[in-house]
């Protein structure tokens, strides 16, 4: 669709940006930071202040993003992958979190609901909840690669499952765990003046990019996607590659869990990291990739994510309700995707040659 | 579609092979929903006994129906729509609001719900087929929108106290020589809801719909290979478009009938109610891939999820997760049986 980069000489710069990736989600940024700078230009003043804890953090709209936006980029990773791979998205994000957060939080209580100490290192919780994420990422790659079922279709089992399985784990308790150092995750770490879901983030973000370039992760996750029978022809194992993607989508769940948990020192199951997984379909898309897998671009998606979280800052600034949001993000992605769509994109195209011709004459 | 029915039809394994895909998936999800009732009658009792249980099921259950054919219907085309939970809720509100303060008739406010439903399906259809959007993201993009405004038009949920629409809610359809005695031993006849005779009629016209007519025929060609069904001069974009006019049309039925049956407008109403409904459809025989699929499987499928629901409450296993375990075991044994009966089909 919008992989059309074939220079072709006679073209102006303006319709080369416009063809680019990246058009679609910094032009969506643009206009909201414009609105934004009209409507109230105390939305970009970062200002230096005391948070409830005593600590010295930088605060204003801006970090806001940067800190409520870690999760959905960390997640928009995992999908990029999962959607280049399989052809379709795995809509079960938000119940695997609820997972990973439920196991996070058994284990740090071993089993006792209002612990005063730590059961276990952080550390070790982690990594458990990791490797059950991890089983559960498995489980769906398994179901779409050598089950051949639809991702979506796979997905929507754990989907129907996830938030169930999360409070059988805690046996329907909320553990609340009062160790301050499990806030560190999703708050801030003491003298840090910068929120470290933030950091979290970026170090995902680096380990993905180090990946891509020095592993073929990237290369065969595409010819997988773009075409999975000669990619078997040119050797490559196309059922092992789908769940690899599924195996790394659980361990950015697991990530999410941690810092979702670690945010609130508790755990909701039945609203924890609700309908995030649309959330991240939608940075997908935004950043332009065909959600029928192929091609990806990774920065394009993770910017899509800071862009979504962008969007919703700015209608929670006007006070508009959590409950009513959907329906103006709503409105704003159908004018995206119809933007972006192919046909409208033709369209356009012509009515600019004819201004041009008009021009000319 | 394999169709190989010129074979000579030997043993029970050749008729097998023979079934045509829809049909195959049809038979599996029918049998086992006779097993599992079956079943149930046998070591649990309880409510299975009395044919009221059965029709309790439909009542509970025929608002789902309505959605989950809609969603066959796109999903034969090879498209999805996940926007019809929320198109559900939103019916329900404006109607409940247009019932309740403006003390509206029930028949204005059916025309409100059936034009909530056209206008989503015709918009989604117009994205989908016309501009060649992904439907999964238009039709997410609707269940926001949806969501997002049942609680613009009304934050908290009430009930209606409307005198015609009460009486139109508590109508109950007597079905003869089906009742039973109660503990104290007087004759209660089984009933259903007016929602339930709706759903049915939907159910059959839908049917005849895709068996017989030009559209049905064509929703099938266009879900089993869009090439060759424009090469067989098919109007592939419209048949497309058509799909979803009449997914948002059954959503608007369907968001109906749920209000007829809980009585009252919220924004939490029929939350999940599309993730049900492709279950539904998906255990019916339905599958996303396209050009497979039958409403009466999606009615059995409707029909499987609830009796489910039903062992799991009255087995006492109280606590509200078994619920979404046993439903999730019970689609991902599907899936896979699906799709090694698929695989072996190919094969063979």
């Amino acid at each position: 669709m919008q992989k059309n980069e074939v220079k072709k000489p006679n073209e102006s710069m303006v319709s080369r940006m416009v063809r680019h990736q990246m058009f679609i989600p910094v032009l969506a940024l643009v206009i909201l930071a414009v609105f934004n700078l009209v409507t109230d230009p105390s939305f970009f003043k970062i200002t230096v202040g005391q948070n409830s804890s005593g600590n010295m953090v930088l605060q204003g709209f801006l970090i806001s993003i940067l800190n409520d936006g870690s999760e959905l980029a960390i997640l928009a990773i995992g999908m990029t992958l999962v959607t280049a791979a399989s052809g379709g998205q795995d809509i079960s994000v938000g119940a695997a979190v609820a997972i990973a957060g439920s196991v996070l939080l058994r284990i740090l209580g071993g089993g006792n609901s209002r612990p005063e100490e730590l059961a276990a290192p952080i550390i070790v919780a982690f990594l458990v909840s990791c490797l059950v994420a991890m089983l559960f990422g498995a489980f769906n790659g398994v179901l779409v690669a050598y089950f051949k079922i639809q991702p979506m279709i796979a997905t929507l089992i754990l989907y129907t499952a996830g938030r169930s399985i999360a409070a059988w784990i805690n046996n329907n308790e909320l553990p609340v765990i009062t160790d301050p150092s499990l806030g560190y995750y999703g708050g801030y770490i003491p003298g840090v003046p910068i929120p470290t879901p933030f950091f979290i983030a970026a170090l995902c973000v680096a380990i993905i990019f180090l990946v891509l370039k020095f592993t073929n992760l990237g290369l065969y996750t595409q010819s997988v996607g773009i075409n999975e029978n000669s990619a078997k022809l040119n050797g490559l194992n196309p059922q092992v590659i789908k769940v690899i993607t599924y195996v790394i989508m659980g361990l950015c769940v697991a990530v999410v869990g941690l810092i979702k948990v670690s945010r609130i020192q508790t755990i909701n199951y039945s609203t924890i990291a609700k309908d995030i997984e649309m959330d991240a379909i939608l940075a997908v898309a935004l950043g332009g990739n065909a959600l029928s897998g192929g091609k990806f671009n990774m920065a394009a998606s993770i910017f899509g994510a800071y862009v979504i979280q962008f969007l919703t800052s700015t209608l929670y600034k006007f006070k508009v309700s959590s409950d009513a949001l959907p329906a103006y993000k709503a409105v704003v992605v159908i004018v995206l995707v119809v933007i972006s769509a192919p046909t409208v994109k033709e369209w356009f195209g012509k009515m600019t040659k004819k201004f041009k011709v008009k021009e000319v004459a | 579609m394999s169709n190989n029915k010129t074979k000579a039809s030997g043993g029970i394994f050749e008729k097998f092979n023979n079934l045509t895909d829809t049909n195959l998936l049809l038979t599996i999800t029918v049998v086992i929903f006779f097993l599992m009732y079956i079943g149930a009658i046998i070591f649990q009792g309880g409510g299975f006994l009395k044919p009221q249980g059965f029709f309790n099921l439909l009542n509970a259950n025929a608002a789902l129906i309505v959605l989950a054919c809609g969603l066959s219907i796109v999903m034969i085309t090879g498209g999805i729509d996940i926007s019809v939970g929320g198109v559900t809720a939103l019916v329900s509100m404006c109607c409940a609001v247009y019932l309740d303060y403006k003390g509206g008739n029930v028949f204005v406010s059916v025309l409100v719900a059936l034009a909530i439903g056209l206008a989503f399906g015709a918009f989604q259809g117009l994205l989908v087929a016309y501009l060649d959007i992904q439907p999964f993201i238009v039709t997410l993009a609707g269940m926001f929108f949806a969501r997002g405004m049942t609680t613009i038009v009304n934050t908290k949920p009430f009930n209606v106290a409307n005198e015609a629409f009460t009486k139109l809610k508590m109508t109950r359809v007597i079905i003869p020589g089906m009742g039973s005695a109660n503990r104290k031993g007087e004759y209660i006849d089984a009933y259903v809801e007016i929602g339930v005779i709706v759903a049915i009629l939907v159910v059959i016209a839908l049917f005849c719909l895709l068996r017989w007519t030009k559209l049905g025929r064509s929703l099938y060609a266009v879900g089993g290979n869009r090439q060759s069904a424009l090469m067989l001069g098919i109007n592939v974009k419209r048949t497309r478009f058509l799909s979803h006019v009449l997914c948002g049309l059954l959503a608007g039925i369907g968001g109906y009938v749920y209000f007829l049956h809980v009585g009252s407008g919220s924004p939490s109403h029929a939350l999940g109610a599309e993730m049900d409904a492709i279950a539904s459809s998906i255990i019916g025989g339905t599958m996303l891939t396209g050009g497979v699929g039958n409403i009466a499987g999606t009615f059995f499928g409707v029909m499987s999820l609830g009796t489910i629901q039903n062992i799991v409450s009255q087995a006492g296993l109280g606590e509200a997760w078994w619920i979404g375990i046993t439903r999730a075991l019970m689609l991902c044994l599907f899936l896979v049986i699906q799709s090694i009966v698929m695989v072996r089909k190919k094969k063979s």
